[in-house]
């Protein structure tokens, strides 16, 4: 095989491997912003599912109980996010905020009072963690040129949760654009006064919104911390979330447009580190840290309405007040 | 017997209320209510703004459960806890303000909440299918596959009613839903109802215009200030007993002036086009002029170019295209002004959204009262509550501004004295030139009264007035020159004197222009 085909193909599937928390991460966001809750505490839910997953997989030995729990600490939060928002009618950015910081307080507190290792959890054993599966015929079709090697290489040899968080994307494209449950969802992120006025109720409706968004940022927690690394680290999201919101609003609340946003910042991430050091012609070196501000830099530039409007749901932010 | 809504037969009401009440807060919007509307027939429901009807009309929809009373539909007890309980019981609502998400289809907002199975994919044949023959059985044709957002106001009303009737609506609420039509639109929307009547159905229509009642209703229930004051067969009764009992005393007619002594130009505007930001046309090469002494009016249905036009003359827009000629001044692209200018000109500005636009909602009458004018607030770049009460209070007697609390913040006067805070503030500086923008838009009939009058005596004055207003009643009762305007273009400019309501409606549609041309 080629150098260059070979490098293609490792950046490629650091690219899978960056991407996923980011694709699981905005496309929670995606179904909470589509039923007009801001969800800005993306970050902490899914610092909370890390280590919720780390924890207790450290403590029973098993990937799946601390699958489990990585769920039901995000979901947690989300309802705290929920309680605030739907059934309070608080403001969401504050609330959001304030799931963020109870996040980051909350998992070092703890991770200190079980292990007392700085913050951190012990490092977890091959078979306490999700680990990279080869799918069928992966071998087999190795020696197959261009498709063998990128099938091999590529498509073969992640773990579950980068499966999982692929498959989001239909998923969530196919709840949200061709079942009832999505028609009412999207109406009540643009038009929640004609969700009501159809008998539905809106608050059940964003509950179950916010619901779904807890899930999917679990199963980005959990594969922070017991997938794609072994054990938690404090502050392990480093952004993830909050960059997930930049390609949620940079694909314009569409799952396919933000599976690419996602794609292009997991990209960025991957080459940032490699291009250290790098000369390019004309430029000189390359400036490294210019390329982590970039997916940024272009929500920015993206807002600004620099490439057409991105335009939010039209009751985003706006509690649902029945009575006027 | 005919006066006595409570005679009817009772297996003849499709709707019956005994003693209904509603409280906000402090305000009891429906005191005691009791109403029975007969089954197949077309029923209106007056009375001025905040006299209780829409309160009224979400209690039989659901959306508010009422503090006290009783509530029967078709002779049956109904405790509505939501919309959903109404729809089940045969009530569709259309409301004021449209329930539809402008980013669905036709066909995505009818099927909200009515999908027909967890897929969509499922009912959806079914439900076009049935859309289709309710269109064609009402005559209410619209695309299915057209997104709300791009349709004109005259068929997202049929989308909602289609929505009502799709749902199984026997009894059809439709609450104000006129206010965004024009006359030709209108007397469209009567012949759908009147069909709906003759298919067995029930309509009630709340409005506070009274020619509509009369025009296409056969009983009619007067409420105000949250009470059942009267029901009547409008063969019987006429508008000046319904606008009595509405406004609880005698309601002048206003009388029409007669002629104006045309005073001397005092404001030219020439050519001015405008175009939003994304490139759309708003106006197109207007012309007008406005006369000392005299109002002209510009008639036409909302959004066809009458706020862009207020925002160039008031210098709230630049110009893009034309001039504007004022007070020796000439304004054009090159030679901007900014609204502080424009009033140091002597133009004055009531703009169509006082609530926005017009007033600091949290602050204090007093406070409102010299917004803009800052000599008024205080000596030099200082302000002093003393000056602006000074200032204040004689405004309020004049304009009977109600309740006469200078300190009361804005936001907790009615619509009316909100309207009439704006006003005062803006008549007080003797302008050369007034804008007035949608002077009586929710405002109760009674203040509509002090307001006409005042708008009358600044033209008595030699004000230069000029009047942007839907309400064609209001502009034939005011203008001297009425200027229609439809798709941002002057459709003409006629005298009042002898214009008529359909004259001036086939003029806002752009229809005369294809009929006379």
């Amino acid at each position: 095989m080629p150098e260059v085909w070979i490098d293609i193909l490792a950046v490629l599937d650091g690219t899978a491997r960056l991407a996923a928390p980011l694709i699981l991460c905005a496309m929670a966001g995606l179904v909470s912003e589509r039923s007009g809750i801001v969800d800005i505490g993306l970050e902490g839910k899914l610092l909370a599912g890390a280590f919720a997953a780390a924890a207790v997989a450290t403590l029973t030995g098993s990937p799946w109980a601390g699958l489990g729990a990585s769920l039901a600490a995000s979901v947690m939060l989300a309802l705290v996010h929920g309680f605030a928002c739907i059934t309070h009618r608080g403001e969401q950015i504050v609330s959001g905020v304030a799931v963020n910081i109870l996040a980051l307080g909350m998992t070092v507190v703890i991770a200190n009072a079980l292990f007392r290792h700085g913050g951190h959890t012990p490092a977890l054993g091959p078979g306490e963690r999700f680990s990279p599966m080869a799918l069928p015929l992966s071998e087999t079709l190795r020696e197959v040129p261009v498709l063998g090697s990128l099938y091999a290489e590529l498509v073969s040899g992640h773990n579950l949760l980068v499966y999982a968080a692929f498959l989001s994307v239909p998923l969530v494209w196919w709840l949200l654009w061709r079942t009832r449950f999505g028609l009412r969802l999207r109406a009540a992120g643009e038009m929640p006064e004609a969700v009501d006025s159809a008998g539905v109720s809106v608050p059940a409706l964003r509950y179950r919104g916010i619901l779904i968004a807890g899930l999917l940022c679990g199963l980005a927690g959990a594969y922070l911390s017991i997938a794609h690394g072994a054990g938690f680290v404090r502050e392990m999201s480093a952004g993830k979330g909050f960059l997930a919101l930049a390609a949620l609003i940079f694909g314009r609340w569409k799952p396919l447009p933000v599976l690419f946003a996602c794609l292009l910042f997991g990209l960025l991430d991957t080459v940032a580190p490699r291009l250290q050091g790098v000369d390019l012609p004309l430029v000189g070196p390359v400036p490294v840290a210019l390329v982590s501000v970039l997916p940024y830099a272009m929500t920015v530039v993206l807002l600004a309405g620099f490439f057409g409007r991105a335009i939010p749901p039209r009751a985003l932010g706006r509690p649902f007040v029945k009575e006027h | 017997m005919a006066r006595n809504g409570g005679s009817r037969q009772p297996d003849r009401a499709a709707v019956r209320l005994r003693g209904v009440a509603k409280r906000f807060g402090a305000v009891l919007a429906n005191d005691g209510v009791d109403l029975d509307i007969g089954r197949g027939s077309v029923h209106g429901i007056i009375g001025e703004n905040g006299a209780g009807k829409s309160t009224l009309a979400s209690i039989i929809y659901g959306l508010y459960a009422p503090d006290g009373g009783a509530v029967e539909i078709d002779g049956k007890a109904a405790a509505l806890r939501s919309p959903a309980d109404a729809i089940a019981r045969g009530v569709g609502m259309v409301h004021q303000h449209f329930m539809l998400v402008p980013t669905f289809t036709v066909l995505e907002n009818i099927m909200l909440g009515m999908e027909g199975g967890f897929l969509l994919g499922q009912g959806e044949a079914d439900i076009r299918a049935r859309l289709e023959s309710l269109s064609r059985q009402h005559g209410l044709e619209v695309d299915p596959d057209a997104l709300v957002d791009d349709l004109p106001v005259g068929l997202r009303q049929r989308v909602e009613i289609l929505k009502a009737l799709f749902r199984g609506a026997r009894i059809l609420i439709l609450d104000e839903p006129t206010g965004v039509l024009t006359p030709d639109e209108t007397d469209r929307l009567f012949t759908i109802l009147r069909g709906i009547r003759d298919a067995g159905g029930t309509v009630v229509l709340i409005t506070h215009k009274l020619r509509e009642v009369m025009a296409v209703c056969g009983t009619v229930s007067v409420m105000r200030r949250g009470r059942m004051v009267g029901h009547r067969e409008t063969a019987e009764t006429n508008t000046a007993e319904l606008a009595e009992l509405m406004v609880g005393r005698k309601v002048g007619q206003a009388a029409r002036p007669s002629g104006s002594a045309a005073g001397t130009p005092v404001l030219r505007a020439a050519g001015l086009t405008w175009r939003s930001p994304g490139g759309a046309l708003r106006l197109g090469e207007v012309d007008l002029e406005l006369r000392a002494g005299e109002i002209l009016a510009v008639a036409g249905v909302s959004g066809n170019g009458q706020s862009e036009l207020l925002d160039l003359l008031s210098g709230l827009s630049g110009v893009q295209e034309g001039r504007i000629e004022f007070a020796g001044r000439r304004i054009d692209a090159a030679h901007p002004a900014t609204p502080a200018e424009m009033r140091a000109l002597g133009l004055a500005h009531v703009p169509e959204d006082r609530q926005r636009r017009g007033l600091v909602l949290p602050f204090e009458a007093r406070e409102n009262a010299v917004l803009g004018r800052p000599q008024n607030a205080g000596p030099g770049p200082w302000t002093s509550g003393a000056a602006m009460l000074a200032h204040t209070e004689p405004l309020i007697a004049r304009f009977d501004i109600r309740p006469p609390e200078p300190m009361l913040p804005a936001a907790g006067f009615s619509g009316g004295n909100q309207q009439k805070i704006v006003l005062a503030r803006e008549f007080d500086s003797a302008p050369a030139v007034l804008l007035l923008g949608q002077p009586t838009r929710g405002v109760d009939i009674g203040t509509i009264e002090t307001i006409h009058a005042q708008v009358m005596a600044l033209k008595e004055r030699g004000c230069a007035i000029l009047l942007v207003s839907t309400e064609l009643d209001e502009i034939l009762a005011l203008a001297d020159r009425i200027m229609v305007i439809n798709g941002g273009r002057v459709a003409g400019t006629v005298p009042a004197e002898g214009a008529t309501r359909r004259q001036l409606g086939l003029m806002m549609t752009g229809a005369a222009g294809e009929a006379g041309a």
